[in-house]
């Protein structure tokens, strides 16, 4: 969605200008909000409009702008975004404007440049000499970087309610209760996650360790090996329970093949230094420690991996990022051209990167505890499902519904 | 007493076309369009009034339809700033011309265009304006600002009814003769507002300029070829001067076109 701001003169409401603007505006597939309107008091008195027109596209937006001058319309002149230097390494200027991940537009030296990427709880730093604005966050800035400082020249243009075609998200858009029914929500799901994958989307999945420990890893596998994942964030745990359960069988000790079978950490730790030892993850795929799990699927897959390790992790795998800022550049990377994601049973790792995420991204959250799923939801509402679930049956009927399908049409 | 201003019509013909009615293929006959132009000559110079002409000048063929030359309202003088480059030429003569007796000369802002009396006709104390073919709707407002007055902005939607004019005419008692068709849905229900008394003209009568009438008070000098309409006039109690016009029709032009008010109010 593209808006301008109009601004209509004259004698506009004897004349019918005032409405046969209105009415082109609506006749042409566009929409108005009217910013300000001055209504003469005597014959004479001229009245003033000020509109704001909104469009899908920038050229359907020219076009009606173009129709719209020949009826008086003026493009209404906006102020540039007011700058300051920061301060000092890591500061940014009093007043700077806080940005939201929903589209933003700054006006510099009277042009609008989009701010890319767009970020949560971030500040828009401008380069005047290339025209670009981004978002940086206090470890991104520099002592004189030019910081958007208040609201002026800024416009953010919130995410609309897809209109052009039905799927689950425009229907549902809500969280699914441990009580109701998930099968027909899911089943939309697989179609939106095919539709997405036939379109060349990236679909990221960000997994959490109870995927490994409800034995739901297998059908984890099923989507990797259909090409259903193109992306896997996780934090190191995750990746020690896999290994763990590709060389012993068990997670945490606990066999998942033999009910009530119990065994301690060691197979964990022993688990993590194979790895360790091979070389790492993918020199351990490669010399064949490692054979089966999702790590060994996303490898033969080439779904791109990030681990990042926390302050409690037992034992690091290798590749793991343990410097926590260097682990949110590396997933903002990663998740610049992601168009869907799979936020599946870990809210750390759920939350971090959906505040990450830009808000055309069509979020799924899965999570036993309906408040994490709600957290998670609430942070992108217009295109965001959750679902309160144990993650097992989730994925295994995800995986089900997919497999049907016309694999890598 | 009216004063009205003229242009006689020695360097008139068709030499560009610039609406739909001009074909420099089908030319005006100079002695006919001479002939015709002094008709409404002697007939408005027999009506109460007073009629000065300006001098022709080579080059400037349409320099004849004066309306365009701008609007006059009291002793102010507001140019027209032509559209098309063939007429802009006329501009500079039109305004010396006013100046010399005595007009305030106030200009537009040179980047709006405004074709003068052909898009701006007073009925009672509202300034109707046609926009759109010739004149910007930008131009009424500062027109409404200069002379204090309500400007109403009806769009001309057939490009052979170019100017007001051509499709719209005012009577002294707040009545208006129009075709209405030259009009979009808005102009109209705008004119409707208010003009108590409108009188519809056919669309074949239309064709003839017959909305393009110099009104005089109670005589009305139009165009020949509108029985329907001046049948109607002359129920209202209006003198109707008939007059042929065919050569200026050919340049999309009649009687008023050829005439302008000094003031027109």
């Amino acid at each position: 969605m593209v808006s301008e701001t109009i601004e209509l003169r004259g004698h506009i409401i004897d004349s019918l200008i005032l409405p046969k603007v209105l009415d082109q505006i609506l006749t042409h597939g566009a929409n108005f909000k009217i910013g300000e309107i001055k209504i003469g008091q005597k014959r004479a008195d001229q009245s003033f409009a000020r509109i704001e027109v909104s469009a899908e596209t920038s050229d359907a937006l020219d076009d009606l702008i173009l129709r719209l001058r020949q009826h008086g319309a003026e493009v209404a002149e906006r102020a540039d975004a007011q700058l300051a230097p920061a301060p000092a390494d890591g500061v940014f200027p009093p007043e700077f404007y806080v940005m939201t991940n929903q589209q933003t537009f700054v006006r510099v030296e009277g042009k609008e440049i989009e701010v890319r990427p767009t970020m949560m709880d971030t500040a828009i730093a401008v380069d005047r000499k290339s025209r670009a604005a981004r978002a940086v966050k206090f470890f991104d800035v520099r002592k004189g970087d030019e910081i958007v400082v208040g609201h002026q020249g800024v416009r953010v243009v919130p995410v609309q309610r897809a209109t052009s075609r039905t799927d689950v998200f425009q229907f549902i858009n809500t969280i699914i209760d441990a009580d109701e029914p998930k099968s027909a929500v899911i089943r939309e799901l697989a179609e939106e996650l095919r539709r997405a994958h036939k379109a060349k989307g990236k679909i990221a999945v960000v997994a959490g360790p109870a995927i490994v420990r409800t034995g739901a890893g297998q059908h984890l596998v099923r989507l990797i090996e259909a090409g259903y994942v193109d992306r896997l964030f996780a934090g190191n745990p995750f990746a020690g329970y896999d290994v763990e359960r590709a060389l012993f069988g068990t997670s945490l000790g606990i066999s998942l093949d033999l009910a009530f079978a119990r065994g301690g950490r060691e197979n964990l730790m022993r688990a993590i230094n194979a790895i360790r030892e091979a070389g790492g993850i993918a020199a351990a795929v490669e010399k064949n420690v490692l054979t089966t799990g999702i790590i060994h699927a996303c490898v033969h897959h080439d779904v791109d991996i990030v681990l990042t390790g926390s302050i409690r992790d037992e034992g690091l795998i290798p590749g793991a990022t343990t410097d926590a800022i260097e682990g949110q550049r590396v997933l903002r990377e990663k998740l610049a051209d992601v168009t869907h994601a799979l936020l599946l049973a870990t809210i750390r790792h759920s939350l971090a990167v959906a505040s990450m995420l830009a808000p055309t991204v069509k979020i799924v959250c899965v999570d036993i505890d309906a408040s994490a799923v709600e957290r998670v939801v609430e942070q992108q509402p217009l295109q965001s499902i959750g679902l309160v679930t144990d993650v097992e049956p989730f994925l295994r009927e995800l995986a089900d519904c997919l497999s049907q399908s016309n694999v890598g049409e | 007493m009216r004063e009205l201003l003229l242009c006689p019509p020695d360097y008139y013909g068709i030499e560009y076309e610039i609406n739909p009615w001009m074909s420099i293929a089908h030319g005006a006959e100079a002695e006919i369009a001479q002939k015709q132009w002094q008709q409404l000559h002697a007939t408005l110079s027999k009506l109460d009034c007073k009629v000065h002409l300006i001098a022709p000048q080579p080059r400037l063929p349409d320099m004849v339809f004066t309306a365009n030359a701008g609007l006059t309202v009291g002793r102010k003088f507001i140019p027209s700033n032509f559209r098309h480059k063939e007429r802009a030429g006329e501009q500079p003569f039109f305004a010396k011309w006013m100046e010399q007796r005595g007009y305030q000369v106030h200009w537009l802002p040179e980047n709006l265009y405004f074709e003068g009396e052909g898009d701006a006709l007073f009925g009672g104390d509202v300034l109707f304006c046609g926009y759109k073919f010739r004149s910007d709707i930008q131009s009424h407002r500062r027109l409404a600002e200069m002379l204090g007055c309500l400007a109403i902005s009806v769009e001309l939607v057939d490009p052979r009814f170019y100017h007001l004019d051509t499709c719209f005419c005012p009577l002294p008692d707040g009545g208006a003769f129009w075709f209405q068709d030259a009009f979009d849905d808005y102009g109209q229900r705008a004119i409707r507002e208010h003009v108590t008394d409108l009188i519809d003209v056919a669309p074949e009568e239309a064709r003839h300029f017959s909305c393009n009438a110099v009104v005089i008070e109670r005589d009305i000098v139009l165009p020949e070829g509108a029985p329907q309409l001046v049948k109607k006039l002359q129920e209202r109690g209006y003198r109707c001067h008939e007059l042929p016009m065919s050569e200026f029709i050919k340049a999309g032009g009649a009687c008023k076109c050829l005439t302008m008010f000094m003031p027109q109010r």
